[in-house]
């Protein structure tokens, strides 16, 4: 049977700050950092926002564009973040109960790094396709914490999306997903520790490059396809300048990943990159373009995906929930000092 | 640290705006009663589940200066009394607002965020607050 | 059913009492009303007490045994109560009181209001009265006790009546007569840009618009009116003793610009007091938030809606203003806020004013007077009428 994406939500804080006032406290030029990396700004969630809120968000965006499907033909909810507000208690229970799916369904909570979304969208295709539920609920969602001082501060960001995937009413039909797995340390964080850690130079070509090059070949000889069969393409994008990178290296235009490249306006939302890039596709896209997506999670691996927009993308009620464009249109920029305060930086009194 | 029963016992009115209504005279509660408070011993039996409307209005607000320790770190922080749509009063918080932009009569519409913490180990509590709707 | 006479009355100073226990505080009122009675002790056959939260405040449940003791009557092992209304503990104590002797249930009765709130913590206190609304749907939601008295607020002038300042001219008028009680917590007149520059609690209400948490206890006896002269010849009598109730959550109210309890709980007490409102010459209202004092203005029927705040600020509630005195104790905010001891507090005032006892700030030929404790945002109210005899 067809698998595919019956419906999609996103979700994003509506604060900000730039790389330059973050630079300012750290005695950094900021706005160069900003333009190396190219990021312009990055989402800051509120403090009463995590990524069960977050995730809450996006999924409800979802289920009001498909007012007829009813939530407790929801078989399977995912959410795959590495910011979960809990080591032990899932998101995606709660995210269910707050979409009316429970409870005759199954969950669990993913990490993979950045690519956990995309692994719960594999997760939930092999349960609807196989037929054991009739839908499955895939988030990605992240309120990623970049250290002081440390480059990823002036990347991590939050936000996510969801993703409703069925066989029925496709919007738009996953035509396969190849992922390519190895065990590579470029980027951890240990148990309760509170920042990640990094392998400096060595996140770049052993670590994304390879693994998102070889899943993307791998997708494209299965398929028998070449860059320009595709209208877009959304890569994992921790900044500006590495899908753009590897987009060329690739043979992918500028113009391809324009929709799907988010990074620049919003940070890296780690979990919520991908699903967000593909949000923004899916917004514009028409019955009978062709995206391809390939995301990246440390540690490390990379989930390929072939879609086609369907037909049935022109009855899709996607004007029931707002637009990432609509979504990021008012943001609220912070001081570094509220920033600090609302990402809990600043010891509190007891 | 307060048990974690009695949040349990409220997700559906505290995540979903969980109502009911009295099929008797048709008046709608939220919280959620199982008795009519004006028709009484005739509601019995006749309250039904209702979804209350997560869109409205504001009828009154307050900005709280002084806040228990759950806002430290959004305070001040505004309260509101929301009519929904449904003719239904909620009281919460409004967020992702500025100040000089809140007014009786502004739309805004329920989503879901923390409420509170049991400090750094104990449980999150979840439920509704309202955002402008432009 | 009997009348009942009030014939002896006492309080302890309100304040930040560091040095008094709730049980020292509670012993001191009642043995000010036992010799204002003229009474050895012996004769009380029962004890009611309103208390909020001693259970909270300082650990303590079982109020009523508490008192029992320590007032003496657990050696003859006379009935003791505790009683909790929110705000109106006091009032509500009163009242049940009137009920025991007016039923003929009870001779001699000892009622007393008490709270010691200093011994906790500024979060901790401000979290218990966040408990005398609707602790989960609106203290849990964010709305703190202060915040939903600055939504009245907020609405009454967005309604059209009251302005800002005649809002904050009612803890204008408690600092006004707070300077002429010797018991009142705050004894020093305030101008209202004081009130109005008040640093913000919950918009558009500060801090001087805001009763202070306090210390402190009042105590009054009670006796079938026929027997009052056995005791003393200065004594008034209960004309009307009412209470009224309405939901727990201001968001669950028709209109949260007055208090139906109050309009309820007064209407009842003036048909049975057999008078008008115009017929009281002195009120204790409960202004623990300013927006209160215009609330019940109105809902007590002393001025139109829309006229209260006018007379406010113009100084007509004064004691010596000729129209009908407010808060001459210094009302909550001035004379403090006990919350338990409130109630009996007002009482004890009224009870002043009727005797001609309330020295410097006596309020000439005071015939019948009122005393309103509401509960909550107005989820509880009594009204107490007072007459001269």
């Amino acid at each position: 049977m067809d698998v595919g994406i019956v419906s999609y939500g996103a979700y994003v804080p509506r604060y900000r700050i730039k790389p330059e006032e973050i630079g300012r406290i750290w005695g950094v030029d900021g706005k160069g950092m900003g333009k190396g990396l190219m990021i312009n700004q990055k989402s800051v969630p509120s403090p009463d926002e995590d990524v069960v809120t977050i995730a809450t968000e996006a999924a409800r965006n979802m289920m009001a564009r498909v007012p007829e499907v009813d939530p407790k033909d929801i078989g399977a909810i995912y959410v795959g973040s590495e910011s979960h507000p809990y080591a032990v208690k899932p998101t995606s229970t709660i995210v269910a109960e707050a979409i009316e799916a429970t409870p005759a369904m199954t969950a669990a909570d993913m990490e993979f790094a950045c690519k956990a979304g995309t692994a719960g969208i594999q997760a939930c295709m092999g349960l609807v396709g196989s037929g054991m539920v009739k839908y499955g609920v895939a988030i990605g969602a992240d309120t990623s914490q970049g250290a002081p001082g440390d480059a990823l501060e002036y990347s991590a960001s939050a936000g996510g999306a969801a993703y409703l995937i069925g066989s029925e009413r496709i919007i738009a039909k996953i035509n396969r997903t190849m992922s390519f797995t190895t065990d590579t340390p470029d980027f951890w964080r240990r148990e309760g520790q509170p920042y990640p850690k990094h392998g400096g130079r060595f996140t770049g070509e052993p670590a994304y490059f390879r693994h998102i090059t070889s899943a993307a070949k791998m997708m494209l000889e299965a398929m028998g396809t070449k860059p320009e069969d595709y209208n877009y393409a959304v890569f994992h994008q921790p900044n500006g300048k590495f899908p753009t990178r590897v987009a060329a290296q690739l043979g992918f235009t500028p113009e391809q990943i324009q929709y799907g490249l988010l990074t620049p306006e919003i940070g890296n939302t780690y979990s919520g990159a991908v699903p967000l890039g593909l949000a923004n596709v899916l917004d514009h896209a028409k019955p009978g373009e062709r995206i391809f997506v390939t995301s990246y999670g440390s540690g490390a691996g990379s989930d390929a995906f072939d879609i086609t927009v369907t037909d049935e993308i022109a009855n899709y009620k996607r004007d029931n929930a707002p637009v990432l464009e609509k979504i990021l249109a008012d943001p609220i920029y912070l001081d570094y000092g509220v920033y600090a305060k609302f990402k809990g930086k600043i010891i509190m009194p007891e | 640290m307060a048990g974690v029963a009695r949040e349990w016992r409220e997700i559906p009115g505290r995540y979903n705006l969980k109502g009911t209504k009295c099929g008797n005279c048709g008046k709608i509660f939220f919280p959620a009663r199982s008795f009519c408070p004006v028709c009484r011993r005739a509601s019995i039996g006749k309250i039904e589940e209702y979804d209350i409307c997560r869109t409205g209005k504001v009828f009154t607000f307050s900005i709280v200066h002084e806040a228990p320790e759950s806002n430290n770190l959004q305070k001040p922080y505004v309260v509101a009394m929301v009519q929904t749509d449904d003719g239904v009063m909620i009281t919460a918080q409004l967020v992702d607002v500025e100040f000089d932009k809140v007014e009786i009569g502004m739309p805004v519409r329920a989503v879901l965020r923390k409420l509170s913490m049991d400090g750094e180990s104990g449980v999150i509590r979840y439920g509704y607050k309202f955002v402008p709707n432009n | 059913m009997r009348e009942v006479a009030i014939i002896g009355i006492g309080m302890t100073k309100f304040g930040e009492l560091w040095n008094k226990s709730f049980r020292a505080l509670g012993i001191e009122a009642g043995m000010k009303a036992i010799e204002d009675a003229n009474l050895s002790g012996s004769e009380i056959d029962g004890v009611f007490i309103g208390n909020l939260s001693a259970g909270r405040f300082i650990n303590q449940q079982h109020i009523d045994a508490l008192v029992a003791d320590y007032s003496g009557m657990a050696t003859r092992h006379i009935p003791a109560t505790r009683v909790e209304a929110g705000g109106a503990s006091g009032g509500v104590a009163f009242r049940q009181g009137v009920m025991a002797v007016a039923s003929g249930m009870h001779d001699v009765v000892m009622v007393g209001g008490a709270e010691k709130m200093t011994d906790l913590d500024d979060a901790s206190i401000n979290s218990v009265m966040d408990s005398t609304a609707d602790s989960e749907w609106e203290a849990e939601m964010g709305a703190t006790f202060a915040s939903l008295h600055a939504m009245i607020a907020q609405r009454m002038i967005y309604e059209g009546t009251a302005t800002r300042e005649e809002i904050a001219s009612v803890a204008v008028n408690s600092h006004y007569h707070g300077a002429f009680n010797p018991f009142a917590q705050f004894k020093k007149a305030v101008p209202i840009e004081t009130v109005l520059r008040s640093g913000p609690v919950a918009t558009p209400l500060g801090m001087f618009d805001t009763a202070p948490i306090s210390d402190g206890a009042a105590s009054v006896i009670l006796c079938p009116l026929e027997d009052a002269k056995k005791y003393t010849d200065s004594y008034v009598k209960v004309a009307a003793s009412t209470q009224a109730s309405d939901t727990l959550a201001l968001f669950q109210r028709p209109d949260i610009t007055t208090y139906g309890a109050t309009v309820a709980a007064s209407q009842r007490a003036y048909d049975i007091a057999g008078i008008k409102a115009s017929d009281i010459s002195v009120a204790e209202v409960h202004d623990v938030y300013s927006v209160g004092g215009i609330m019940a203005l109105q809902d007590l029927g002393f001025y139109k809606k829309g006229e209260a705040g006018k007379a406010m600020l113009d100084g007509q509630c004064h004691f010596d203003s000729g129209k009908v005195a407010i808060n001459t104790s210094g009302g909550l905010k001035a004379r403090g806020h006990p919350i338990g001891a409130t109630g009996v507090a007002q009482i004890v005032e009224i009870a002043h004013q009727l005797r001609g006892t309330a020295d410097n700030r006596q309020v000439k030929d005071a015939k019948y007077g009122l005393a309103q404790n509401v509960g909550g945002t107005g989820s509880a109210v009594t009204i107490n009428i007072l007459e001269a005899i």
